[in-house]
């Protein structure tokens, strides 16, 4: 079993102010990596298909990075082997490289549960426990035991503070999180992700079962929280990207096609491919 | 009748169309007409039954040459021998004990077991696995309970319980219970097993992206979200393991008395109506009626239970949803 060194962020401060980007990292940010993620010619399956082909994608620290590309064309596939939650699935396997502050993440022996406290994952459709909002929130916090007894409380507040739901939800923290709004759940499940005080953040297309508006506090929410979390979004809506993200990767087929700073690869991209998807010629 | 359906068929064949459209209606009528009538069996039937209950109940209760009976009497009463000595006595308590003894001994074996083998299956095991597993517990399902009485006669009392106690008699309440646990096994994995795999897979991967481990996983987002039908199947199989009647008549003894002994003898109440039917008690005696009585309690109490199964249900159906 290998734990991950992380450098240490809010994670060990998760008793502070997660959200509060005073809070000065103790390792210096100039002696951090340049990037937070490293994939080198990374492959996947699912039995004998082949889902991704030689991945080599660089992933930046606190900034938004937003997969793309039409159904069927590996970017959840990525995303998942981001936490290893492929390894729920049978069959599920993947060769080369990824490495997360220089651990690699595939390697046999890494322990997966501190790998996902580490990386918190947002998806498709909001999926809070049927349980209070408080137990949401503090479902993690009590997994791994990151809190004294007393902290908890304001542990879960600081995280639904940060997630733009304290308000909305501080009179009924113990009634069910079921009876909350779509949008309100996804803000639940980003709240009850930060409340581990992960690094990385994943998101699968998190604004896909949601309406306008919900869709627009969750950009809005991902926006703010860049500044202290690394995102990487999977997402279906161009626009969502150009909004939401600093840097987009255009995924086809299974190949990478292109990746770069969002305004860049929308106004001026590269590729051919990347131009009619970005247009919307195809996808 | 022969003529008038020749008629019709005749008059359709000429008709044409709009004949077609009003024998279409005619189908459909009668199809409704038999489906309110065989409803109507079932409820009538219901309805037969707790009035023939009722009826000889009262009939026990008011016995002219019996002043000694009461309702008051019936219910407080703590010594039941109705075919001994120069007074027959009925205080069902020592038969409403033989039964909820049993029945707690089958519910201790078979609660805890069932669930885990339905925690196992929805769970741990391989498609493969669960298959051969499943197909099992059909088997399982599928034994005569008489079956299970010789079982318990033949086995769990004499090869494992007499030789950790000689305090156990052939016939006991410990064996018997055991048996009807074995026997309502099936009941309890194979409905909390769909109440754990009903569970939506996305509260899984929820707990699982947050570094829980398949235990965490289970332990505390599988079952307490499927907890609502873990406690529906409990009092299911506790519904059946209190009526189950061929086990205890065969394993449990014949005599009637309050106690909390495991490895007493008791009589439950399914047991005193086989031994009153398989006697030769006059029709109109008092033993005879006397098993209504104690038939129309039996019915009061698993009618409480399904009753309190479909609060708790509901409360937490509310709780959830």
């Amino acid at each position: 079993m290998k734990t991950i060194p992380l450098p240490k962020t809010n994670m060990d401060q998760s008793t502070t102010t997660p959200t509060s980007s005073t809070s000065a990292p103790t390792v210096p940010v100039a002696l951090r990596p340049p990037s937070a993620i490293e994939m080198n010619s990374l492959s996947a399956w699912y039995a004998k298909n082949q889902v991704l082909h030689a991945i080599d994608l660089d992933i930046a620290a606190k900034q938004v990075c937003a997969f793309i590309g039409p159904s069927g064309c590996g970017k959840s596939t990525l995303l998942r082997w981001l936490n290893r939650m492929n390894d729920t699935i049978p069959g599920a396997r993947a060769t080369g490289k990824i490495s997360l502050h220089g651990v690699s993440l595939l390697d046999a022996a890494l322990d997966v549960v501190d790998l996902r406290r580490r990386v918190g994952m947002v998806f498709q459709k909001p999926n809070p426990f049927p349980k209070s909002i408080f137990d949401n929130v503090a479902f993690g916090p009590r997994l791994h035991r990151i809190y004294s007894r007393t902290d908890l409380e304001e542990l879960v507040e600081q995280s639904l503070r940060a997630s733009a739901l304290w308000e909305e939800v501080k009179d009924r923290l113990s009634s069910s999180a079921l009876g909350l709004s779509g949008g309100q759940q996804q803000r639940l499940c980003i709240a009850r992700a930060i409340a581990v005080g992960p690094e990385l953040l994943l998101m699968d297309e998190p604004c896909s079962a949601l309406d306008p508006r919900s869709t627009a506090s969750i950009e809005e929410l991902i926006r703010e929280l860049r500044t202290t979390y690394t995102i990487v979004i999977v997402t279906h809506n161009m626009q969502q990207a150009s909004r939401v993200s600093d840097t987009t990767a255009f995924f086809y087929e299974g190949k990478l096609v292109e990746t770069g700073a969002t305004d860049l690869l929308f106004t001026t991209p590269r590729e051919r491919r990347t131009e009619d998807y970005v247009t919307g010629r195809f996808g | 009748m022969t003529s008038i359906a020749a008629r019709n068929a005749a008059e359709i064949s000429q008709r044409g169309r709009l004949r077609s459209a009003s024998a279409q209606m005619l189908f459909e009528g009668s199809i409704k007409f038999t489906l309110v009538g065989l409803t109507l069996l079932s409820v009538l039937t219901t309805v037969a039954i707790i009035a023939v209950l009722i009826e000889e109940t009262v009939g026990f209760f008011t016995m002219a040459d019996h002043p000694e009976i009461s309702v008051w009497n019936f219910f407080t009463g703590t010594e039941w021998s109705p075919l001994l000595g120069a007074q027959p006595l009925f205080g069902v308590l020592p038969l409403i004990s033989g039964t909820l003894l049993v029945t707690a001994i089958a519910g201790i074996f078979a609660m805890p077991v069932g669930l885990l083998t339905a925690v196992f299956l929805s769970e741990y095991a391989s498609p493969r696995t669960r298959t051969i597993l499943k197909s099992v517990l059909e088997v399982l399902a599928g034994v005569p309970t008489v079956v299970y009485g010789f079982f318990a006669l033949t086995f769990i009392t004499p090869y494992l319980l007499q030789p950790l106690s000689e305090s156990f008699g052939t016939y006991n309440a410990m064996g018997a219970g055991i048996a009807v646990g074995i026997m309502i096994l099936p009941i309890v994995c194979s409905l909390s097993e769909d109440a754990l795999r009903a569970v939506p897979h996305s509260l899984r991967d929820g707990a699982y992206a947050l570094g829980a481990t398949k235990f965490d996983v289970t332990a505390k987002v599988v079952i307490p979200a499927g907890l609502s039908g873990v406690v529906a199947a409990f009092l299911l199989a506790l519904t059946r393991a209190i009526g189950e009647t061929m086990i205890v008549a065969l394993a449990a003894g014949g005599l009637a008395q309050l106690t909390a002994n495991p490895s007493q003898q008791v009589q439950t109440m399914t047991a005193y109506m086989v031994q009153i039917f398989l006697g030769d008690a006059p029709a109109a005696g008092v033993e005879y009626r006397s098993s209504y009585a104690v038939a129309f309690t039996l019915f009061l109490i698993t009618f409480l239970m399904t009753w309190t199964g479909a609060i708790i249900l509901k409360r937490y159906r509310e709780e959830y949803d």
